[in-house]
């Protein structure tokens, strides 16, 4: 298939500005096992890579609707107040199970799904809450459904890894690292098969990219031209487990050439970064019928869950990415682009604020889901 | 009627579907081009091309994943596995999602599809291809599972089970594929799911049997009655999740004996959940202890004695009967 082959090879000269996978060079040691060097990982090629798109960047912020640009800004604080708020009731003991949380990635769930129409069909793991709410249900319906009430989103029978809505196009919220990622691709099975026009946005971890399922669907999703677009949030750690104690080959991204899949590193702590390559994964899937591998690197600042002693990394290691938190990124372009003031940052604050406390209300006032459904939804 | 081998009825039941929903469609390794590993897609990729019948390549954890996706957006596939022994590497898929959507989605997405092939042993192929999994995917809430024993069966069964909105089990026998049966006309004939049927009329004891089973009880029936005069009643369950217990206990509250006979394994096996419901709803009934006959609890040896000695046959349910009857 010259054409695809071709194609992958323009994206992956793209990735090379955009992000430093073009840079990765591959070194063998002397026990003859291979390993990425370690500038992949490198938070001043990061730094240095985004000063120099930066005023690129700042020029076209000024094309975008500024409406868009508030609300992309006001998800990611909601996003983030969100799940702080969840941090603050889980440890009270209104949240049981299990509860991951985005804070850290926002830019990922934010920038990417922000490009999407919303009959777009999203899917993705258990770290659900932020891309649930951005997909369009209400934080109220989220909340409750942590709180295993009668109000969330699926009646308190997911809890927190499977929010789901039918009304918009979200399918999950799914508990088995890599698990969705075939579903997912059944999902662009289906947008192509009843020529809908749709594009599925699949989302998963960087440690779903070592389950036998990741490899399987990108294989089929290139044979059957499928309009799926998958993001790799790489946070950096399955669990307590880095990605280099983990994967061979780290280079994400081009693990999709072994199919033949055009594919793009992105900096994950840059939303319209995030927002830009999957427009380009997007037009790719709509008017080519073909998918995307996008990595998309951020990193997870609380634990893996709640549970989580985190003794596999330094406080130091968090604080240096915390130095380009993606929100406060976002926040100084707006403001180098004269997007938006401190006023209305305020005022996005309090809004989220607001948003979330509203949702504990409702959370908190929801009766328990009642025990006559427990036997209701196991067959249609 | 006509008579049709049960391979020819599942694919007619299978044409039928696919002329009938336009959201049907055939997905599996060697299904296509191939015209089915055991024939039973024969004809459907020439008829109706690659957007119907799909070959796959040997993934098969991927290619039930495509389907729940698939089944989630609104199609309804039909997902052959070439053994149900391969399904174990796509039973995350078949456990974890399609069992799962319905409930964790709050009642919102619901999993149309029918993995179907065939189950449990065929000729010497030993430990890994011989399996019977039915009471391995039963244990599951969420799952249908259909075993039918006749062409008709396997006709009405399967169109009834593509037609359902659930994940269904469709378990077929490589054996029995080439075993002719009557089967009614026409494209509305279908059978619902979770309703058993008595293959043989009987006063002093009754066999439960599935599958491959069934023709085995039928054959017995007929001996036990020629040999010792004792008339043998064969109930098939046809649906095993659903399972339609009620033909079961009022087979046994007329004969007051039981014997189960199955292909699986006998440890935790559809068997043995039978047995403990008809405890519940018939013990002041059975006049003898209820007996199994089931595959023995070993993997399947490659040998032809071997595998003989490990499988039911006739001359065993026989030997159950006869101790049940107390002859």
């Amino acid at each position: 298939m010259p054409k695809t082959a071709t194609s992958t090879k323009k994206v992956s000269a793209k990735a090379g500005l955009n992000g430093s996978a073009a840079k990765t060079t591959q070194s063998v040691k002397a026990n003859g096992s291979s390993a990425d060097d370690g500038s992949y990982f490198d938070l001043e090629l990061a730094k240095a890579e985004y000063a120099a798109r930066r005023d690129s960047q700042l020029r076209s912020i000024k094309t975008i609707d500024k409406k868009l640009l508030r609300e992309m800004l006001y998800q990611m604080v909601l996003g983030r107040r969100f799940e702080e708020k969840c941090a603050e009731v889980y440890r009270m003991g209104k949240i049981g199970g299990f509860c991951h949380l985005y804070i850290g990635q926002e830019a990922i769930a934010i920038g990417s799904m922000m490009a999407l129409e919303p009959s777009d069909m999203v899917i993705t793991a258990y770290r659900d809450h932020v891309q649930a709410m951005v997909k369009g249900l209400s934080p109220e319906s989220v909340l409750a459904e942590l709180y295993g009430k009668e109000g969330g989103c699926v009646k308190g029978k997911g809890g927190s890894m499977h929010m789901f809505s039918q009304e918009h196009q979200f399918y999950g919220g799914h508990g088995i690292v890599g698990g969705q990622i075939g579903v997912g691709t059944g999902l662009g099975y289906a947008a192509k098969y009843k020529a809908t026009g749709q594009v599925v946005l699949c989302f998963f971890g960087e440690a779903a990219v070592n389950q036998g399922i990741f490899h399987e669907s990108l294989n089929m999703a290139q044979l059957w031209k499928l309009p799926v677009i998958y993001i790799c949030e790489n946070n950096h750690y399955g669990m307590g487990t880095s990605q280099e104690r983990a994967m061979s080959i780290r280079n994400i991204a081009k693990k999709a050439e072994s199919y033949g899949m055009a594919n793009e590193f992105v900096d994950g702590m840059d939303v319209m970064a995030v927002r830009e390559a999957t427009l380009r994964a997007i037009d790719r899937a709509r008017n080519e019928s073909m998918p995307t591998l996008l990595e998309v690197r951020a990193y997870r600042y609380m634990g893996h869950s709640m549970s989580d002693p985190g003794n596999y990394r330094t406080r130091d290691e968090i604080a240096r990415y915390q130095e380009r938190d993606p929100i406060l990124l976002f926040k100084d372009t707006l403001k180098a682009a004269k997007v938006l003031s401190d006023k209305e940052f305020d005022k996005i604050e309090q809004e989220a604020a607001a948003a979330v406390e509203r949702a504990v209300e409702f959370a908190e006032n929801s009766p328990y889901p009642s025990e006559s459904e427990l036997l209701t939804d196991v067959l249609v | 009627m006509a008579v049709l081998t049960i391979r020819d009825a599942l694919n007619e039941a299978l044409r039928e579907e696919i002329l009938r929903d336009e959201n049907v469609f055939v997905m599996g390794e060697e299904v296509a081009e191939y015209d089915g590993a055991y024939k039973v897609t024969r004809g459907l990729w020439k008829e109706f091309g690659d957007k119907r019948v799909v070959d796959t390549p040997i993934t098969e954890l991927g290619f039930a994943a495509v389907g729940v996706g698939a089944a989630m957006a609104g199609l309804r596939p039909v997902i052959e596995f070439m053994t149900w022994n391969f399904s174990i590497l796509a039973s995350d898929q078949i456990i974890n999602h399609a069992a799962k959507m319905l409930y964790m989605s709050g009642g919102q997405f619901k999993v149309p599809i029918v993995f179907r092939g065939p189950n449990g042993s065929a000729f010497q192929v030993s430990s890994q291809h011989s399996q019977a999994l039915e009471a391995f995917y039963a244990n599951f809430p969420g799952l249908k599972v259909v075993m039918p024993s006749t062409a008709a069966d396997a006709k009405g069964l399967l169109k009834s089970s593509i037609r359902d909105d659930n994940p269904v089990i469709f378990l077929e026998q490589e054996r029995m594929y080439g075993l002719k049966g009557e089967v009614p006309e026409g494209d509305d004939f279908i059978i619902p799911l979770g309703l058993a049927d008595i293959k043989r009329e009987g006063t002093d004891c009754t066999i439960v049997a599935r599958s491959m089973t069934v023709p085995l009880a039928l054959q017995a029936a007929e001996k036990i009655q020629a040999e010792f005069d004792v008339s043998v009643e064969v109930v098939d369950p046809r649906t095993i999740k659903p399972l339609d217990i009620d033909t079961i206990v009022g087979s046994v509250q007329k004969t007051n004996r039981l014997v189960i006979a199955e292909e699986s394994h006998e440890f935790a096996s559809v068997g043995a959940e039978i047995t403990y419901q008809v405890m519940d709803r018939a013990f002041d009934h059975l006049d003898a202890p209820i007996k199994r006959v089931s595959t023995a609890e070993t993997p399947m040896p490659y040998a032809k004695n071997l595998e003989a000695a490990a499988l039911p046959s006739v001359e065993k349910i026989i030997a159950a009967v006869k101790d049940v009857c107390y002859l």
